[in-house]
């Protein structure tokens, strides 16, 4: 039993460390989100030179062939500076999931432009009605000849206005809840009846709402065969709560170290706050709460990767445990801070809402543990 | 025990009723129903509404122009407002400051400033915390130097809400440092136009402006604008305080805000969302329901053993507990119903003038600045780990 990690992790973790320490403090973060793009194009140029755009793509289109645990190591860096860049949108779900759907040559086409930085993508699999569980979309591809004609609306897309390629999740079979007839389209965002609607989001992301209309493309815009995209969209959708999972760690982390500094030196009744006990229990809570959630993403990590039918147990488990730690840590980290802990100008109230946020993607807590009392009827 | 309605109550009822279908303003209520932030003319035209209807003094004592009505009226009128989606009566002038005024001021300062408190002609704001005076506040530092007819002031308060807004401040000041720091404090009220007073913004994580910083560089005040005497604003603080923890409980909006709530977990029904089969989500909003049940009889039982014009005792700390938290928990509702419509910020959707097609449902979008921006009322009014001291000292004596 090994819970280490290896040189080529701890090197990725040195050095996303030292990128968020050197060279995106809050302010800089702040005025990143804040432009009109959201992000830094020379950032993106700087994680593909340092390969963090490699890592989850397999050696044979230029990636480095990490695995979940790799994807981990880097997330929580990020969560630690609330990182901007759309790195989950392009590299976590567009290219993760583009190597496990597309064709070979599709694979080629696609992957090492994005190893590269030239290339970025987005998956529009949530709907209003399903944010997670992709069987449900109502978005529908009527085959027409050789071509396709798509109707839907994506609800909160994140990073499509940054995008290259949308990949769009579309039932060209069956009805809404069906497990097969699901084909995942790559769409260019130009293309005629594509309506993004963009906005940022509460914790400082680029997102749009996407409106599709009698959108037509040829047959060969679908990755992969059709009809057969749903069980890996699934799969990416399991990974990338375990990348997020990461994040809330990270981000949980910071919250304690800034909470705990903090009251150490805010001074009530002449004496530092941090020699009340009820509130040196309360640190003790959040501590415990961001060991367990630790726990929990290191678990996933290596028990997600094996796929299969426990994957997504697993997946809703890690999703039940990070929205409780992260309400419990990021409301408390606030509180402990007083009024300074909901200005705009302090970072935790900063990291508290990103923790509100990743609750409600890819499914909330209450959702997932919803799925894990129907898989314990069933079984 | 009984808390049946007589008939003269349910008369009452009707009343409020005929009030809110009929003067209610129409600009104020469609924004209140579209869930569209107020601008302070909205807050003045509501108030202004209630003071013609002889409405405004809903705690004053009859002979300066209050309601004198009973508990129960109060409860009536409270549970109406709140269904009728009113917006909440701001409690610096009516609330807070006249109670002081009516209970401790002179009779010049009564005639001066309750009038126009009733009326609303004139908006309050609160001068209590400063930078390191949070829930330690006897240890306020803003000095006030007596001088000849006139008081110095200088000092920092921070947290000062819509103080951007108002027209007067009423500030605990330092008169003495000699002594226990709780002596030394004096209730003072402040004109904001006086030389020397600025305010500084502070912008909250829902990226609203509803907080300040108010400061004081050698602003000349008359001392015929002290409340009481010199030295005893601490206990007329804390009198105030009793009413604020009241009215922060917020219980009959949270009980509207339930109603709604069910609302729209029917619409997401309606619209093919699979929340209502949740059992996490439903048995969480079912305890949600029960505590507010208990909340509700605890709040009645703590007002009718209050009467007219009084402050409610220690035991108000339970409402400020319980009325905090139980908005805190409402707002991880609606935050549970937007789902993935909780992350678009887009606060055009909620600023007058907005007529567009909204981002997903309309609810969605204040989902996650209502419950960022409510973190606030754990915080202020003295923070829950405050309150709880209070009812450890001070009603059970431990």
């Amino acid at each position: 039993m090994d819970f280490s990690l290896n040189d080529i992790q701890q090197m990725m973790q040195d050095s996303a460390a030292k990128f968020i320490q050197n060279d995106y403090d809050f302010e800089t973060r702040r005025g990143l989100s804040n432009s009109p793009a959201g992000y830094s194009e020379d950032n993106w140029k700087l994680f593909a030179e340092l390969g963090w755009l490699a890592l989850p793509i397999k050696e044979a289109y230029g990636g480095l062939d990490g695995d979940l645990v790799d994807t981990m190591v880097l997330q929580q860096e990020f969560g630690k500076g609330l990182l901007v860049e759309p790195y989950y949108a392009t590299v976590l779900l567009g290219a993760n999931l583009i190597q496990k759907q597309a064709s070979d040559a599709q694979k080629l086409e696609l992957l090492e432009p994005v190893v590269a930085g030239e290339l970025k993508l987005a998956l529009a699999h949530s709907e209003a009605q399903a944010s997670f569980d992709v069987s449900q979309t109502k978005t529908r591809a009527e085959k027409q000849g050789d071509q396709y004609v798509l109707n839907g609306h994506k609800a909160v897309v994140l990073g499509a206005e940054s995008a290259d390629y949308l990949l769009v999740p579309a039932r060209t079979s069956g009805v809404v809840g069906d497990a097969e007839g699901i084909s995942l389209f790559l769409i260019d965002p130009k293309s005629a009846g594509v309506q993004l609607r963009g906005y940022a989001t509460n914790d400082g992301l680029r997102a749009a709402d996407i409106g599709l209309t009698e959108v037509t493309v040829p047959a060969s815009s679908i990755l992969g065969q059709a009809d057969s995209a749903a069980p890996a969209i699934e799969l990416v959708l399991n990974e990338a709560i375990v990348a997020l999972g990461a994040e809330a760690v990270g981000i949980m982390e910071k919250l304690l170290a800034a909470t705990s500094e903090y009251i150490k030196t805010r001074q009530q009744f002449d004496q530092p706050i941090s020699r009340f006990q009820v509130l040196q229990h309360r640190l003790a809570d959040m501590f415990m709460e961001t060991e367990q959630a630790k726990s929990m993403v290191y678990f996933a990590a290596m028990e997600v990767a094996k796929g299969g039918s426990e994957a997504s147990r697993v997946a809703s488990m890690l999703k039940v445990k990070i929205g409780s730690a992260g309400r419990l840590v990021g409301q408390q980290a606030v509180q402990l801070h007083g009024g300074m802990g909901i200005t705009d100008e302090l970072d935790v109230g900063h990291f508290f809402k990103r923790l509100t946020c990743i609750n409600n993607q890819l499914g909330t807590r209450d959702y997932h543990l919803q799925s894990l009392i129907n898989k314990a009827a069933a079984g | 025990m009984n808390v049946d309605f007589t008939n003269e109550e349910l008369a009452f009822r009707e009343e409020v009723r005929e009030f809110f279908k009929h003067k209610f303003p129409a600009a104020v209520k469609d924004k209140q129903e579209k869930g569209t932030y107020l601008t302070k003319n909205d807050h003045i035209v509501w108030q202004k509404a209630l003071y013609d209807q002889g409405w405004a003094g809903i705690n004053w004592p009859v002979e300066h122009g209050g309601t004198g009505w009973s508990a129960t009226q109060k409860y009536i009128f409270a549970t109406e407002a709140a269904e009728a989606k009113s917006p909440r009566i701001i409690p610096f002038g009516l609330a807070m400051v006249a109670p002081v005024i009516y209970t401790y001021g002179s009779e010049e300062q009564k005639a001066r400033f309750l009038p126009d408190i009733l009326a609303t002609n004139v908006w309050w704001c609160q001068g209590y915390s400063e930078p390191n005076a949070g829930s330690d506040l006897a240890s306020v530092k803003t000095k006030a130097v007596r001088d000849g007819d006139s008081y110095v002031v200088s000092g920092t308060k921070t947290w000062t809400t819509l103080g951007q807004h108002a027209d007067w401040i009423f500030c605990l000041v330092r008169t003495d440092d000699s002594g226990r720091k709780q002596q030394g404090i004096s209730f003072l009220l402040i004109d904001m136009k006086t030389p020397g007073v600025s305010v500084t913004p502070i912008i909250t994580i829902d990226g609203t402006h509803e907080v300040n910083e108010v400061h004081f560089d050698d602003v000349r005040v008359p001392a015929n604008n002290l409340i009481g005497e010199e030295g005893k604003g601490w206990t007329y603080a804390k009198v105030l305080l009793t009413h604020e923890r009241t009215g922060i409980a917020r219980v009959a909006e949270s009980k509207a805000r339930l109603n709604s709530i069910k609302k729209m977990i029917d619409e997401a029904a309606a619209r093919g969302e699979v929340l209502k089969s949740n059992a996490v989500f439903m048995a969480r909003l079912l305890e949600i329901e029960v505590e507010l049940k208990a909340l509700e009889y605890t709040e009645l039982r703590v007002l009718s053993s209050v009467s007219t014009g009084k402050a409610p005792g220690p035991e108000s700390s339970i409402l400020k507990i319980k009325g905090s938290e139980m908005i805190q928990m409402l707002d991880e509702l609606v935050l549970e119903i937007a789902g993935i419509y909780a992350l678009p910020f887009v606060p055009e959707q909620y600023t007058e003038g907005f007529d567009g097609e909204s981002i997903g449902p309309l609810f969605a979008a204040k989902a996650a600045p209502t419950y960022y921006n409510d973190r606030k009322v754990s915080i202020y009014g003295g923070t829950n780990e405050i309150q709880k001291n209070i009812i450890a000292k001070q009603v059970l004596g431990l």
